[in-house]
């Protein structure tokens, strides 16, 4: 087991440095560099372009040479905390991006909770009541939700909310809290809007949830042991809930790390739409106005977080199910 | 040796139950793998509704300009925002076999500015099929100027989905959506497929040190989170690039995750079957590596990655309408699902039309049923199990 989580840390690392690369050959692909762009919008706006400055900044990132110095240049900077600057905000990269990480890590994690607490009660529910009125509900439901588009189902929310009850769902704070201090009116504030991305963004993972749920149950529910376990006299709960529904869960362990990447790219759209200050909107603006260290540090950052999730669920799966084999 | 042999072959035993059985028995015996997939595929209700509407729905993209009654880049500047005009059958003389639609007034509010439409009953407009309307080059291969339905009188208008900010009529928009909409999907999944196979197959084959190498790069590309690398990917396609360019570049960055899973399926599958009986036997008798290979493994799962294929579809359909919908993917004057979901981005738009939703009930649909078609495809694609 120690073996095991110590070369997949090892692994870790040549993973980041791929990112890293990716990272930076996107940044690299939208034909001319971040410095015409940026003297472009100075002499725009009407702004004196400094020769002085725009030197320093070369020189600062390595502009003139060729691309593998860049490329280390840039990697040197990161791990020293400096990510570059936004030309569109003119403000170091750093300052800008990790509350709305913060915040994309928390509507994730929150909306990984909720496919969770709704999605795995109400899979056990259909398989134990397989055939049930219920069941064929949760299965249309289900059926539905995995079918529309998230962004789909932001929108229409959006549209009831606004012509129906006057209502702005989107964002995450009150205007009141918007560039306000962290308070705990503040958190409570954000729980007050957090609800309605967490089920935007949580539909499709909840019905895939209930799905694979009820089919891994079924499964194991059919299995000889639980009937030598019911024979025996072992009362129904206790039953379900010792063995099968444990077992059933093994293949969700092992998903957790696709489905928390998918939560990641999937509310980079509905934040858009919602308005939500998560990386989303800033990622998009970024994209569309080539603020390219921008992008690049929020595609990486991004990567990292689903790349340390798909670690952890990995590790989880190892420890659920001891039948895992560690070696290759 | 086909199953009608057998069917004609009629009951002679004893009990007529048991002779049925024996008949269906006899059936199974002697179909071939398609035909029992069929037989299992027509017992999945759900399977056969999704893919009747699949078919409609692709039948509609094929021939949209006909279907479509008007060109969907023509403007009426007096139809701006205007709300669908229902099908109506029953006037005040009575029912009416031929639907007609009341006509549209439409006024300036002195105060907003905008146009507001008011249902004139005094003017029907009936309906008639193959009407002449606005010219169109079918297919791009002759100037045709037919359209499935219409209205003849002049003045007239019927948009039955109602009509957009440029007075464009939002049915056949939809249609000429339809058409670049699910073609992506369907051009996404041929050059998954194909990467799929040839490299989960080498993957899977021949095994050792290049399978972990493919199985790497593959969790790799999983990990790094699909949307924002698609945006980051078609972000850079150059502006100046014809809208032809444009679409198949999205198509090639939408395959570029999606043949990872393709692989991980075709290897899966290479490595279970390579140890069979009967893939020993045909080594045993002389059959070289490539005959194995096609004439011997890829036909035993071919209809395992049709399934897969379908399930697949959705995701590409997805992937194009939500770049479009950002506005990073296909621009106007293309015209797709996603393109059109964009003029929905503004709310005080879509509080006063609505109907600039309907897109998106197309979209729905056609994910739902695709997904219906995969899920009945993957229960008959192993037939064998009962």
């Amino acid at each position: 087991m120690a073996q095991y989580v110590v070369r997949r840390l090892l692994l870790f690392i040549p993973t980041l440095l791929l990112i890293s690369i990716v990272s930076f050959t996107l940044i690299q692909l939208p034909p001319g560099d971040y410095l015409t762009t940026y003297v472009s919008q100075l002499a725009a706006s009407g702004d004196r372009v400094d020769q002085a400055q725009l030197a320093a900044l070369e020189k600062r990132y390595g502009l003139n040479q060729p691309l593998y110095k860049q490329y280390l240049k840039w990697m040197r900077n990161l791990l020293q905390g400096d990510m570059g600057i936004s030309w569109q905000w003119n403000k170091p990269v750093t300052q800008l991006i990790w509350g709305r990480l913060a915040l994309t890590l928390l509507l994730s994690l929150s909306s990984l909770l909720f496919i969770w607490i709704v999605g795995i009660p109400v899979g056990i529910y259909s398989a134990t009541h397989q055939y049930s009125a219920g069941d064929y509900i949760f299965t249309i439901v289900g059926f539905i939700g995995m079918g529309i588009p998230n962004f789909m189902i932001a929108l229409v929310l959006m549209w009831v909310g606004f012509s129906y009850f006057g209502a702005d769902v989107g964002g995450l704070f009150s205007s009141e809290f918007q560039s306000a201090p962290w308070s705990i009116a503040k958190v409570i504030d954000l729980l007050k809007h957090l609800w309605v991305p967490v089920v935007v963004l949580g539909t499709s993972g909840t019905a895939w949830e209930i799905r694979s749920t009820r089919a891994n149950l079924l499964d194991e529910i059919r299995k000889p042991y639980v009937t030598t376990a019911r024979a025996k006299g072992l009362k129904e709960s206790r039953l379900l809930w010792k063995y099968p529904v444990r077992v059933a869960m093994n293949p969700f362990f092992s998903t957790v790390g696709y489905v928390l990447p998918e939560l990641v790219s999937g509310s980079t759209i509905i934040s858009v739409v919602l308005s939500l200050p998560t990386t989303g909107p800033l990622l998009l603006s970024s994209l569309m106005g080539q603020d390219m260290f921008l992008a690049g540090s929020f595609l990486m950052m991004l990567s990292i977080l689903t790349v340390i999730g798909t670690l952890i669920s990995d590790i989880l799966l190892a420890w659920v199910d001891p039948r895992i084999r560690y070696a290759e | 040796m086909t199953s009608m042999d057998v069917s004609d072959d009629t009951g002679r035993g004893s009990g007529a139950g048991a002779a049925a059985n024996a008949r269906t028995e006899d059936r199974m015996f002697v179909a071939s793998q398609w035909q029992l997939m069929w037989w299992k595929f027509r017992r999945h209700k759900l399977g056969m509704i999704g893919g009747g509407v699949v078919v409609l729905f692709y039948i509609a993209a094929l021939f949209c300009e006909f279907l479509a009654p008007y060109e969907p880049h023509e403007r009426d500047i007096n139809y701006v925002h205007a709300p669908p005009q229902p099908l109506h059958f029953v006037d005040e003389q009575g029912f009416h076999l031929r639907p007609f639609v009341y006509g549209l007034v439409g006024e300036r509010n002195p105060t907003t500015y905008r146009m507001e439409f008011v249902v004139d009953t005094t003017q029907r407009y009936p309906l008639y099929l193959f009407v002449h309307g606005d010219p169109y080059r079918f297919w791009g291969l002759f100037d045709a100027n037919v359209h499935l339905f219409g209205v003849k009188a002049e003045g007239g208008s019927v948009f039955l989905l109602g009509a957009d900010r440029l007075g464009r009529d939002m049915l056949s928009r939809i249609l000429y959506g339809a058409r670049i909409s699910l073609s992506v999907g369907l051009i996404g999944v041929a050059f998954s497929f194909i990467l799929g196979i040839l490299i989960g197959g080498l993957s899977g084959y021949i095994g050792g040190a290049l399978d972990i190498a493919i199985q790497r790069i593959i969790e790799f590309i999983r990990s790094i989170p699909s949307i924002p690398l698609w945006l980051a990917l078609s972000a850079a396609l150059p502006p100046e690039w014809p809208p032809l360019r444009v679409y198949l570049g999205i198509t090639v960055i939408l395959s570029l995750i999606g043949w990872t899973t393709l692989a991980r399926v075709v290897r899966g599958k290479f490595i279970s079957l390579r140890e069979e009986d009967f893939v020993m036997a045909a080594r045993l008798s002389g059959a070289n590596e490539l005959r194995i290979i096609t004439r011997h493994l890829v036909p035993s799962f071919m209809s395992y990655l049709i399934a897969r294929l379908t399930v697949s579809i959705p995701s590409m359909i997805l992937g194009e309408t939500s770049l479009s919908f950002l506005g990073l993917g296909l621009r106007p004057p293309v015209i797709s699902w996603g393109v059109l979901l964009q003029e929905a981005q503004n709310l005080r738009t879509v509080a006063l039309a609505p109907w600039l939703l309907t897109p998106g009930l197309f979209v729905v649909i056609a994910i739902l049923c695709l997904n219906f078609l995969g899920d009945g495809l993957r229960d008959a694609s192993d037939p064998y199990v009962r």
